[in-house]
């Protein structure tokens, strides 16, 4: 069942919304739990899209097996999404900055307060982000250290491949996930991929761990896959490598593998003098869990971030 | 005048990213002042070139108080301001979300770190920011209220309003907060420009921080008394919508006067040019902010206004 959590009028002709597919047991919904499955907070970040679309195309397809509330929200930006931006277009503004919203100074803060509002009260909300376009991520699920011991076992089934506790963007004050967990609705923030791109193998990965969820909170009855262990991690274990100049930024080592301290991370090449410009090498020892994407780097550019290479 | 380069690096294909910082007179760290962090913010890039002019010309005839010195950085971001974009050239970042930074962490963390540390330990701080939102202030100096702020400082500048702002999350991000956090006594200038040059704001701006370096005996010259600065908070001024989206002819301007039920703005059919709303005053006041875009959204903020005391 469509329904639109939010609207408002645009300048010209047309209707900012934001809608909401609920899903409901063929008995009826009453006393049962509430998943939402969130995604496109960011216009760029498109790895939920696929996720979606499968998550209501199976659950249609097995309706009988479904014992309590899905609500999937496809895309919190719509107009980011159609005009491939990030960011909110014509008011310039990161929507996951302006959680819980209800400031009122942009319709987008209304809108926030919307959001926020219809999904407040779920047993849980699963917010899946893809980063952006110069970083690759493998499937992982972030939360704040403070809500590690609500949120870990549930982050634990959502076959992603690692669980990230700490203090990232996507979780802290202001964020979408902060606003649910700091008024006692639990969220887990997924991050998979790169923006501006579906990575269908990252999707049917979480599906499995979605319905492992599902089928844990008593929502489906339907058979599910095994979901496997995640690698947990907190920021003291984590190496983060920034390059120190600017140029083209070649890898020479591949997604989401062990590497030794010393290992050779890549370079950054100067296309005008044919020279390198930085070798980088791993600081740690670890898995690389993320990548750089975009190859264009100024120095401070995020290179990559080691699993387990703490210092 | 010394001109000092506090942060560089080489980009791939444009060559040195400088950020320069124009110190006067010798001694302790009276006053650091500085212009624009977006590249949007041409006036107050402006404005900050004319003080450069101002602060020169005293140097010269020996105006500025033995022992103070005080350093103007103009613009915190050329490669934004070059490229037409209002963030972070590249990734969209606003370093004025990035404070107090990281050294080496993203490149706009580079900068906000290597700009924090240029200005730390000044006894005054005074930039000139701009607002996320489209519109047009009242010339006001603006302060986020820590527990550190002082308020009777800021009447000092001879602005005909000082408002106070307690901090959003979002705002802890800011130079502002960071530093008086860190001990300066920092005023962020608000004139009625970001993206073009309005000359009478600007003049207006430096003969407010000419006013304030003379009260406090950092230059000798001799000012206008300017305005006795009304306080407010920023939660009293009243928010006034659109109910429509649509075209917005502006009637009333910052500054204005307004009675109840006069009309502030139209909102014309953008196909039809019909009149959809009348914005009218829900009571008396001044007029504090404006909507600017000739395009506006439903429930956006038009005006804020300055309620009339009832007498």
């Amino acid at each position: 069942m469509l329904e639109t959590v939010a609207s408002f009028g645009l300048a010209v002709g047309e209707k900012a919304e934001i809608k909401k597919n609920r899903l409901l047991p063929k008995d009826g919904a009453e006393g049962k739990k509430r998943i939402a499955i969130v995604t496109g907070v960011h216009g760029d970040e498109l790895e939920g899209q696929y996720v979606c679309y499968e998550l209501i195309r199976r659950i249609n397809s097995r309706l009988s097996e479904l014992n309590g509330i899905v609500d999937v929200y496809p895309m919190l930006n719509p107009l980011g999404a159609d005009a491939v931006t990030r960011r909110i277009p014509m008011f310039d503004l990161d929507m996951n900055r302006i959680f819980p919203g209800g400031e009122n100074d942009s319709p987008w803060e209304y809108m926030a307060e919307k959001i926020t509002e219809d999904i407040k009260g779920a047993d849980l909300c699963i917010d899946i982000h893809s980063s952006d376009i110069f970083l690759r991520e493998i499937p992982q699920v972030r939360i704040l250290p403070e809500y590690k011991r609500k949120l870990l076992p549930t982050a634990k089934r959502l076959n992603c491949d690692f669980v990230w506790v700490g203090n990232s963007a996507a979780v802290k004050s202001s964020s979408l996930s902060y606003a649910l967990n700091s008024t006692g609705t639990p969220c887990l923030v997924v991050e998979m991929g790169a923006g501006m791109r579906i990575t269908k193998v990252y999707g049917e990965q979480l599906l499995d761990g979605i319905f492992a969820v599902m089928s844990d909170m008593g929502i489906w009855t339907g058979e599910v896959g095994e979901v496997s262990n995640p690698i947990i991690s907190a920021d003291g274990e984590v190496a983060v490598i920034h390059c120190g100049k600017s140029g083209i930024f070649i890898p020479a080592v591949e997604h989401w593998i062990g590497i030794c301290e010393g290992d050779h991370i890549g370079d950054i090449l100067n296309v005008y003098t044919g020279e390198k410009e930085e070798e980088i090498f791993s600081p740690a020892a670890g898995m690389v869990f993320t990548l750089r994407e975009y190859p264009v780097v100024s120095a401070g550019s995020l290179i990559a971030r080691i699993l387990g290479g703490g210092r | 005048m010394t001109k000092e380069i506090i942060y560089r690096f080489e980009s791939a294909y444009r060559g040195e990213f400088d950020i320069k910082a124009y110190h006067f007179n010798k001694g302790e760290k009276s006053c650091c002042i500085v212009g624009a962090l977006r590249g949007n913010e041409i006036q107050q890039l402006y404005v900050c070139s004319k003080l450069i002019k101002a602060l020169s010309e005293l140097e010269k005839q020996c105006k500025i108080s033995y022992g103070h010195r005080i350093t103007v950085i103009p613009c915190v971001n050329p490669f934004s301001l070059n490229t037409g974009k209002r963030f972070w050239s590249s990734d969209n970042r606003d370093i004025n979300r990035d404070f107090p930074g990281v050294s080496g962490g993203e490149p706009t963390q580079r900068i906000a770190d290597s700009l924090m540390k240029t200005v730390n330990g000044y006894q005054y701080g005074i930039q000139f920011a701009s607002y996320y939102i489209d519109g047009d202030f009242i010339p006001h100096v603006r302060m986020m209220e820590t527990g550190m702020e002082n308020a009777g400082l800021a009447n000092l500048f001879g602005l005909p309003y000082v408002v106070k702002r307690n901090p959003k999350p979002f705002d802890r991000n800011t130079l502002n907060y960071n530093w008086q956090m860190n001990g300066t006594s920092a005023f962020s200038v608000y004139t009625n420009a970001t993206d073009e040059i309005d000359e009478k704001s600007a003049e207006l701006a430096v003969s407010s921080v000419l006013r304030f370096l003379s009260r406090m005996g950092i230059i000798k010259r001799h000012c206008h008394g300017g305005y006795m600065s009304s306080i407010l908070e920023e939660s009293s001024l009243m928010s006034i919508h659109s109910s429509r989206g649509g075209i917005y002819r502006r009637v009333k301007n910052p500054g204005d006067e307004t009675a109840k039920g006069e009309i502030m703005a139209e909102i014309l059919d953008p196909y039809e040019n019909t009149v959809l709303e009348q914005v009218k005053a829900p009571c008396g006041g001044i007029i504090f902010f404006a909507h600017k875009s000739p395009l506006v959204c439903e429930s956006t903020v038009l005006y804020k206004l300055i309620k009339r005391l009832k007498s």
